[in-house]
């Protein structure tokens, strides 16, 4: 799914709604959660999961082909973690069965 | 970094201050956006948000796991876990702002 078939979903459930209002609607949480994140904030949406970001520090790396030290400078990057209720969702007992049909395949 | 944490709540209000809904009818529209990504995703879609990122399911195999304080062998089943891939826009702009906040007062 992308977002102009998200947007599409809800305007089909909310047939009282503008589709532009639906596309303003999506914009402004993605951009809340973006906007939250880059000023290091965390996100927390109970039962999906929480958005946090993680300082990575200042190394020296090296180019794994030529063996080359390069720094690397700090960085921060985004984070996800699933909530419970999201990953009891995603390993409820009737998706055993499409599990074991990939895992075959 | 102020050290705060966003939620649902602050979502609703967000909506409801840009688009001129009622606070139910936000907090609504909020809910529905998550229960429509969780239920694709339930299904093993990937969702795909351009400028903010990619959520998509990926199958674990099982592996023998082990207790850390007991040293005991655990098969851990196969399931399924819920990954975040953050757009290059969105990386970008924690950066940016980050990098530009941490020259000011480090709390």
């Amino acid at each position: 799914m992308i977002k102009s078939e998200l947007v599409q979903k809800l305007a089909e459930d909310n047939p009282h709604l503008f589709t532009r209002d639906i596309e303003r609607i999506v914009a402004t949480v993605f951009d809340e959660i973006s906007t939250a994140l880059a000023n290091g904030d965390r996100v927390e949406l109970r039962g999906f999961g929480a958005f946090s970001v993680k300082h990575r520090e200042a190394r020296i790396g090296r180019n794994p082909r030529t063996g080359e030290a390069v720094a690397i400078e700090e960085k921060w990057t985004p984070f996800f973690k699933a909530g419970k209720e999201m990953r009891e969702r995603l390993n409820k007992p009737q998706n055993e069965n499409v599990i074991s049909i990939k895992s075959q395949g | 970094m102020s050290g705060k944490t966003l939620t649902r709540a602050d979502l609703t209000e967000a909506v409801y201050r840009n688009v001129g809904l009622s606070r139910n009818e936000s907090a609504e529209l909020v809910e529905t956006i998550l229960e429509t990504m969780a239920g694709k995703l339930e299904t093993g879609e990937t969702v795909k948000l351009s400028s903010f990122g990619t959520f998509s399911v990926r199958e674990k195999n099982q592996r023998i796991g082990r207790n850390p304080k007991t040293g005991e062998e655990v098969p851990i089943k196969p399931r399924r876990v819920l990954t975040f891939r953050p757009s290059h826009v969105l990386k970008d702009q924690i950066n940016d702002s980050m990098r530009a906040n941490s020259g000011k007062a480090a709390d």
